[in-house]
């Protein structure tokens, strides 16, 4: 495993450590064994062929396989070192308050543009218009999506565009302040103009939080993440800085798929 | 393409559309005289009964001479029966159709459940009566009282709204349930803030088919007990005295509009028979007054949301 040497290469913090993750849809072993960091305040790419299981390593992240019976984790998975949030003894609205997502579909509720934001805050119990207005604000600013929307903040969330409705949902998983955000392929619904103002968000939001992304496009990957790492049929092949992984890749099966040979 | 497929194509083209036209003539026709026949015995009811509609046939108790007869006492219980019902069924209803559809982990017992509430839907009404002779008017010691016909009529339409909340829920893409779950919400904030508001259209639904088929049963009501005649009203909910509000009225005896069309009809005089079309007429106003509400809220729940 290629992960032993990055720790030392790595110059910044490991905000979450993955340690022996297993995972199991009912009988089916979806993830083995996967022992990989994500750095702070980095962008961290999942690669990997369609059913390699990206998607399901990172819905581990904030415990959403949890929703659905028969799903089963095995190892943990370490938050600053101290809270393994696979632990059955962390409850996974503690890891999902911490750790917020954005999906692959854009899924805003029918609610109004404000309510769609604001929704993140009046879960625990935030009900002074003062600070509601407030985060709502940044939290559409930090989405780049304030100035197309002020005037209509109570207008329906499904007048937007996809690609508006998207950083929308960013901008709802922004608010309540998490430590990381979970991508999971949040462009694949998007058109290129749509998929490049996105792309320009994250790479401005590691600034505030550490971003972990799904992502089917390797071009995308190797454009805005500072970390790869290549998974295959439910193994973490190769892992280190996205450039490494690119120019340079350790295993055969990460060159074959980066050159385009599997996929 | 060769001058020969494409007339093949064409032709074949023709046919099929000829067997959509006539499928839908067919289907048209069909409805047309469902309607028609439907249209025209409401009709044939009103005109018959029109000439006994008027205030004092609504402000009047049941009389021995028919030109005096008059609905009161059945339009009030009608009424009353009704809200107990709506206030018990619409509750119970709802809460379970969220809790089986939710919350429980999905197994034999779940599936068990789920049979046996579709079941009910088909047990006939009488049999709810027995029940709740049984049940509500011995046993409980509720008597022969509007709360008893309610709680009746609730347990006829229960299953009825059950199963519409779970449809109505099982129509919400998860991805909504997800985009929730995933900002921290526990599962009541889910179900309460987003499932709900998000279905409340389509149940209101099931509530309305329910509530029509409660206004109109008469087996259950007079299994129960309920008066054929009666010249006088429930108590008033609303009192002069302190607390101002009673509920003498659940206890009190009472009547509803299909048993006393049933009374009427029933009897000898032809003059009768015009106050049974009269309050069938009636009856049938209140059915779509009902719908008419749902209608209205339906669309003022859902402007707005859609997915």
């Amino acid at each position: 495993m290629v992960t032993d040497n990055i720790f030392d290469t790595m110059t910044t913090i490991p905000k979450a450590e993955v340690a022996d993750l297993n995972f199991y849809y009912s009988s089916f072993h979806a993830l083995k064994k996967i022992s990989m960091v994500v750095p702070e305040h980095k962008v961290t790419a999942l690669i990997g062929p369609s059913g390699c299981g990206k998607t399901t390593l990172l819905r581990c992240f904030n415990r959403m396989h949890d929703l659905y019976p028969g799903n089963r984790y095995e190892g943990s998975i370490w938050l600053d070192k101290d809270t393994n949030i696979l632990s059955r003894k962390v409850d996974p609205i503690e890891v999902r308050m911490r750790i917020s997502m954005v999906f692959q579909k854009p899924n805003p509720f029918p609610k109004s543009i404000y309510e769609n934001v604001a929704y993140g805050l009046r879960v625990r119990g935030e009900a002074s218009r003062r600070i509601l207005d407030e985060k709502v604000e940044d939290a559409l600013r930090g989405a780049a999506l304030w100035d197309e929307v002020k005037d209509r903040l109570k207008e329906s969330a499904y007048n937007l565009s996809g690609g508006q409705q998207q950083r929308l949902c960013i901008a709802r998983a922004l608010v309540a302040d998490p430590e990381i955000v979970l991508f999971d392929e949040p462009t694949s619904a998007l058109d290129p103009i749509a998929t490049a103002s996105i792309e320009e968000l994250m790479s401005a939001l590691k600034e505030k939080v550490t971003i972990l992304i799904v992502t089917h496009s390797m071009q995308q990957a190797a454009r805005i993440s500072d970390y790869t790492a290549f998974m295959y049929l439910g193994e973490l092949i190769e892992f280190g800085r996205t450039k490494d992984v690119f120019e340079q890749p350790e295993q055969k099966q990460t060159e074959d798929y980066i050159s385009g040979r599997i996929g | 393409m060769s001058k020969a497929n494409l007339t093949k194509i064409r032709a074949d083209i023709d046919r099929r559309k000829l067997i959509n036209s006539i499928f839908a003539l067919v289907s048209m026709i069909v409805i047309a005289v469902a309607l028609i026949i439907l249209l025209g015995l409401t009709l044939k009811m009103a005109i018959q009964g029109a000439s006994r509609i008027n205030p004092e046939f609504f402000t009047s108790f049941p009389s021995r001479r028919a030109e005096r007869a008059g609905i009161l006492s059945a339009w009030v219980g009608t009424s009353l029966v009704m809200l107990v019902t709506a206030l018990a069924a619409i509750p119970l209803g709802v809460a379970s159709g969220v809790y089986l559809e939710e919350y429980t982990r999905k197994n034999w017992l779940a599936d068990l459940i789920e049979i046996n509430v579709t079941n009910l839907a088909g047990v006939p009404s009488i049999i709810y009566g027995l029940l709740a002779l049984g049940l509500f008017v011995y046993q409980l010691g509720l008597g022969q009282s509007i709360l008893s016909a309610g709680l009746t009529l609730a347990l006829l339409i229960l299953p009825v709204v059950i199963v519409t909340t779970r449809e109505s829920i099982r129509a919400i893409p998860n991805s909504l349930r997800e985009a929730a779950y995933a900002l921290g919400a526990s599962k009541w904030q889910a179900i309460w803030d987003h499932i709900l508001p998000y279905s409340f259209g389509s149940i209101l639904t099931g509530v309305i088919i329910g509530l029509s088929r409660a206004i109109g049963e008469t087996a259950p009501i007079i299994t129960i007990g309920a008066l054929t005649f009666i010249a006088f009203l429930p108590d008033s909910p609303i009192t002069t005295d302190f607390p101002y509000i009673s509920f003498e009225w659940l206890q009190a005896p009472f009547t509803v509009l299909p048993i006393q069309m049933f009374n009427w009809v029933s009897r000898p005089q032809a003059d009768f028979e015009i106050n049974a079309a009269a309050a069938g007429t009636v009856l049938i106003c209140m059915t779509l007054g009902i719908n008419a509400i749902a209608i209205w809220l339906r669309y003022q729940l859902r402007k707005g949301i859609k997915w």
